[in-house]
């Protein structure tokens, strides 16, 4: 044996370690989105059972909650009801929510709501998934957070909670935005 | 009681196993034939218990014992029998169990078929088998325990994930893949046995050279049945997508080729000795990182197991079994210095030294592209995919470079190229490939890759074929009797290199298949109202009704369509899509496959109105698919006929060899 | 069960009944298919760039599965919208470069030939090329060693058993 090369093959060993443990460090389903920190995609949407349109650009000046959901999404149900929650208590404070229709039928939707109790906040119907596309969308639920100056500022993946909720949107009414993701 | 049957005999396994290990190295060590003989007795007696544990896992699955953490996992009362019993290795757990099984096989086997003749190297080789089985023991004992304990007992589970219980192929492509896979583990372990023992002349190559062929063959079947199955499947009409989980497999595949044909070069030439040591501790380890790349949450692929505490084991062993593996071989790396010497540059064992330069550089391609992603993200902080394209284009032209070896190397005689010989064999492959160049270019064939693979297929299948036939003629010329009896005469008069040949000529009707169906894919999809049509090509497909069934475990809507070729109505095709009431609304396709010959027609079924009025579909042509699955049945053949058992006749076997050897095979 | 599950599976109990109706009684024939109903023409330079850019980009919802191969829903509007930017007379760059902007440098499925990725292509050239370059000397220096390798003249190819003698 050659014990001077055998060291040699530990050190040809360490790198190959070490990234396959840095690897193990890695969650493969964690895919940061580009979207905060920049301006919101802009949308034009129409809400359901209502002849209205809903365009992000009048809304600035205004904290927007936007959520996409789907009937077919179990975790959206975990999250529906705070969501309703929140909106009522921050609707009064100048937070408008939306809860935009993702790859489903107005039938399915509307069927969803009735079975969840009603919801205090509009739905939006979004054909062709144009607008989830433009926010990255990779499934339902997402919630994206946009400041008064129509930033994105925060996106959540999968249910959101109450207390989450306001301990995004506290600091965006008091002025101290920060952007997060 | 199942559950402490089995649990016990893994728990026994593994004590057996670090007592054969220690027992092993001892022996050698205080040189005494008692413990090396009770080493070896520790690897039947680990067979054994593994038998045990798997044959109880399997009763507790048909007997629906869902007090076992396993069974709880993957069974359920309403699932069919077959899929039952092959939901052993549906999970994690199971998996792994499986896996042990057929290593402590293997391991039983080769010190079997070894015992007592290779002294320090075998025993040394045992102890590297059961300590390599040791790891899977000892992790079936702790962080993957299928035989855990469920309180309270449930009364029913959720099944299989529906995948792997949707089609047939999954009772077949996993106890292959595990075949080939763990089969790679001998011959590593009787390199190592040759590096510790010190003993470093071809003994350990000839031992393992069958061993290798063996699981290589049960590899490529493996590799194929996967892709058939994605094919089958996945509702994609592609079969290969560049998934880590499908490169995990086919580096190992890669690496084991260039092998087997450098081991050669060794038994012939006495060169790349510390070559071929490299080039199996390479493939044991890639088969060995593809399971943690896979099994481990590093990379997430579709066929990935979830995650676990096993990924730290599998780092763990994969750090010891590297380092000691370097350390022995780089230790060693002096007394390994080639003795050999070659006469000729122009020779088969050039042919060989490319044909090794091609696969590695392809292993190296597919292992950086699969552990990019994280190099990237170590080095960049940002999280970037390396999927098909990128693998398409690097690697497509190796694999053309290498269709042209396999029709360049048979022409080559080992030692010394006679030009006139060279010159008269290359006249028939060249006038194929010009011939077949000339008709693709005709047909208005584009893909300058497609092209290159179509004409060096037609040059490397004249050439190969060219090689039974001369040497058929000249045992006729020599011995007499029909074609077909001096071809067989001939084949088993040298197994190992028509063997050879045969496989070369699977693998070529395999890149014919691959080439056809991607060059020349076409796919269509539309949403059709019942009666309407959907035309591609010579095909149309009317849609006639949609229809439901319901099964105890799912339940089942078809889109039945009516084939129409040229006009003239050919039966009918049900695209399906399965929805399993245990897991969840994401459903299951069943795509529907018509194979001919030429061409595939494949249907799939994305989507559908629930008053039945509708149906989305997607229609897809692929040429000559059924040549891929059809050429991998032919290189298992030609590897299995290479190395099965024959009576030996020296005498009148040689004989015809000699005079073929001598003749260049003119 | 989920209860989604449970709708499609109500909903399909009876559909089938309603379905069936329309083709009932119509035997398929030559007749039933127009010759020139959608009939397979060359596609189109759009369908090309489509199927081009749609085959570099990763489907968001699968593991690995470009959006070209991808069978699922939202792969099937992200190929519209693919289509869509073509026909506003976005290039097929643009079009890759806005699903970027939206989804990262990961929707990618071949990583932009750039810094630190020009690596991944690198490399394994280099490889091919260093190996070629060291199987060249390599070889040189064996055909021109004395010859004294006759160990392996034995090797016996008839060998098959897994055991030496």
């Amino acid at each position: 044996m050659n014990w001077r090369r055998s060291a040699l093959g530990i050190g040809i060993s360490i790198p190959i370690l070490g990234l396959l443990a840095y690897g193990m460090t890695l969650d493969p389903r964690d895919i940061p989105s580009p979207l905060p920190g920049r301006e919101a995609p802009e949308f034009a949407l129409p809400v359901l059972d209502a002849p209205d349109t809903v365009r992000l650009a009048d809304l600035r000046g205004e904290v927007v909650v936007l959520n996409f959901w789907a009937s077919w999404c179990m975790e959206c149900r975990y999250e529906h009801s705070d969501l309703s929650l929140a909106a009522t208590m921050y609707e009064p404070r100048g937070v408008r929510f939306f809860g935009v229709l993702y790859n489903d039928t107005p039938a399915n939707g509307r069927a969803w709501i009735r079975e969840m109790g009603g919801q205090t906040y509009p739905a939006l119907m979004d054909a062709g998934s144009r607008t989830a596309v433009s926010y990255g969308l990779y499934g339902v639920p997402e919630t994206f957070i946009i400041d008064q100056n129509g930033v994105v500022v925060h996106k959540q993946i999968g249910p959101i909670t109450l207390s989450r909720l306001a301990s995004l949107l506290e600091p965006l009414l008091e002025g101290e935005a920060e952007v997060s993701s | 009681m199942t559950r402490i049957i089995g649990y016990s005999a893994l728990v026994a396994a593994l004590a057996v196993a670090s007592y054969g290990m220690i027992a092993a190295i001892v022996g050698v060590k205080r040189r005494e034939a008692a413990l090396i003989r009770s080493a070896r007795s520790a690897a039947y007696t680990c067979f054994g218990l593994l038998t045990v544990a798997n044959l109880a896992m399997i009763y507790g699955l048909v007997t629906h014992d869902f007090s076992i953490d396993y069974v709880a996992q993957v069974g359920s009362r309403a699932t069919p029998l077959l899929f039952t019993v092959i939901s052993l290795w549906s999970a994690l757990e199971g998996s792994i169990l499986f896996w042990g099984w057929v290593l402590a096989f293997y391991a039983a086997l080769a010190m079997w078929l070894t015992r007592a003749k290779l002294g320090a190297l075998g025993a040394y080789a045992n102890a590297i088998l059961l300590f390599v089985s040791g790891f899977f023991y000892l992790l079936l004992v702790g962080p993957a325990n299928p035989f855990g304990l469920v309180s309270p007992v449930p009364m029913d589970g959720p099944g299989p994930n529906p995948l792997l219980q949707n089609h047939i192929l999954m009772a077949v492509h996993p106890p292959l893949l595990y075949l080939g896979y763990v089969g790679m583990t001998v011959p590593f372990a009787f390199g190592l046995g040759a590096l510790m023992s010190g003993r470093l002349d071809d003994t350990w190559l000839r031992v393992t050279r069958n061993w290798t062929i063996v699981a290589w063959s049960f590899l490529t079947l493996a590799i194929v049945a996967g892709m058939w199955w994605s094919y089958e499947v996945l509702g994609w009409g592609g079969y290969w997508a560049w998934d880590p989980v499908e490169n995990a497999s086919f580096m190992p595949w890669l690496t084991a080729t260039a092998f087997m044909h450098s081991s050669m070069v060794q038994e012939r030439r006495g060169l790349l000795r510390m070559w071929n040591m490299s080039l199996i501790i390479a493939t044991f380890l890639l088969t060995i990182l593809g399971t943690f790349l896979t099994r481990s949450g590093v990379i997430s692929s579709v066929h990935a197991f979830g995650e676990g505490p096993i990924g730290m084991f599998f780092l763990a062993f994969i750090a010891i079994i590297l380092v000691f593996s370097m350390v022995m071989l780089l230790g060693r790396s002096t007394e390994l210095r080639s003795d050999g010497h070659l006469d000729n540059m122009a020779s088969r064992e050039t042919v060989f030294l490319l044909n090794n330069l091609l696969l590695t550089a392809f292993t190296f391609t597919v292992l950086l592209g699969t552990l990019f992603p994280i190099l990237a993200e170590a080095v960049r902080g940002v999280k970037v995919s390396v999927g098909a394209p990128f693998f398409n284009r690097m690697t497509i032209p190796l694999c053309v470079a290498l269709v042209f070896l396999v029709g360049i190397g048979p022409m080559l005689p080992w030692r010394v190229v006679n030009a006139q010989d060279l010159r008269r064999k290359l006249v028939k492959p060249a006038l194929a490939a010009i011939l077949v160049l000339a008709v693709v270019l005709t047909v208005g064939m584009r893909d300058f890759w497609g092209i290159l693979a179509f004409t060096f297929s037609a040059f490397a299948a004249v050439s190969n074929i060219q090689e039974f036939a001369l040497g058929t003629a000249a045992r006729r010329r020599a011995g007499g009797g029909s074609w077909a009896e001096s071809l067989w005469g001939l084949m088993n008069a040298n197994p190992r290199r028509y063997g050879g040949y045969t496989a070369h000529l699977g693998l070529i009707m395999m890149v014919v298949g691959i080439t056809g169906s991607s060059v020349f894919r076409l796919e269509r999809e539309a949403t059709v109202r019942v009666g309407e049509v959907v035309q591609l090509q010579e095909y149309a497909v009317q849609f006639q009704e949609l229809w439901a069934r319901d099964e105890p475990h799912r339940f089942v809507v078809g889109a039945r369509f009516d084939v129409l070729v040229n006009g003239r109505l050919s039966g009918e095709m049900n695209p399906r899509l399965n929805y399993y009431r245990a897991r969840g609304s994401e459903p299951i396709t069943t795509p529907a496959v018509r194979t001919r010959a030429h061409k595939d027609l494949y249907m799939n079924l994305l989507a559908f109105e629930q008053d039945g009025s509708s149906a989305t579909v997607t229609v897809i042509t692929e040429p000559l698919v059924v040549w891929i699955w059809i050429g991998s049945a032919i290189i298992a053949f030609g590897a299995f006929f290479s190395v099965w058992p024959r009576r030996r006749q020296r005498a009148t076997v040689r004989a015809p060899r000699g005079r073929h050897e001598k003749a260049g095979v003119a | 069960m989920t209860i989604s599950t449970l709708l499609v599976v109500v909903a399909l109990l009876y559909a089938p009944a309603q379905g069936a109706t329309p083709a009932a009684g119509q035997a398929p024939t030559a007749e039933a298919v127009s010759p020139n109903q959608g009939r397979y023409v060359e596609e189109t330079l759009l369908d090309r760039q489509t199927r081009e850019v749609s085959s570099k980009l990763r489907c968001v919802v699968c593991q690995g599965l470009s959006l070209q191969d991808s069978p699922s829903q939202l792969a099937q509007e992200m190929r519209a919208i693919v289509r869509e930017k073509l026909e506003e007379g976005m290039t097929p760059d643009e079009v890759k470069a806005y699903f970027v902007e939206k989804y990262g440098e990961w929707v990618l499925l071949q990583p932009d030939p750039r810094g630190f990725n020009l690596l991944v292509y690198i490399m394994p050239v280099a490889i091919l090329f260093g190996g070629a370059g060291f199987v060249f000397f390599k070889a040189r220096s064996w055909t021109r060693r004395p010859d004294d390798g006759f160990a392996a003249e034995a090797a016996d190819e008839e060998e098959t058993e897994l055991t030496p003698r």
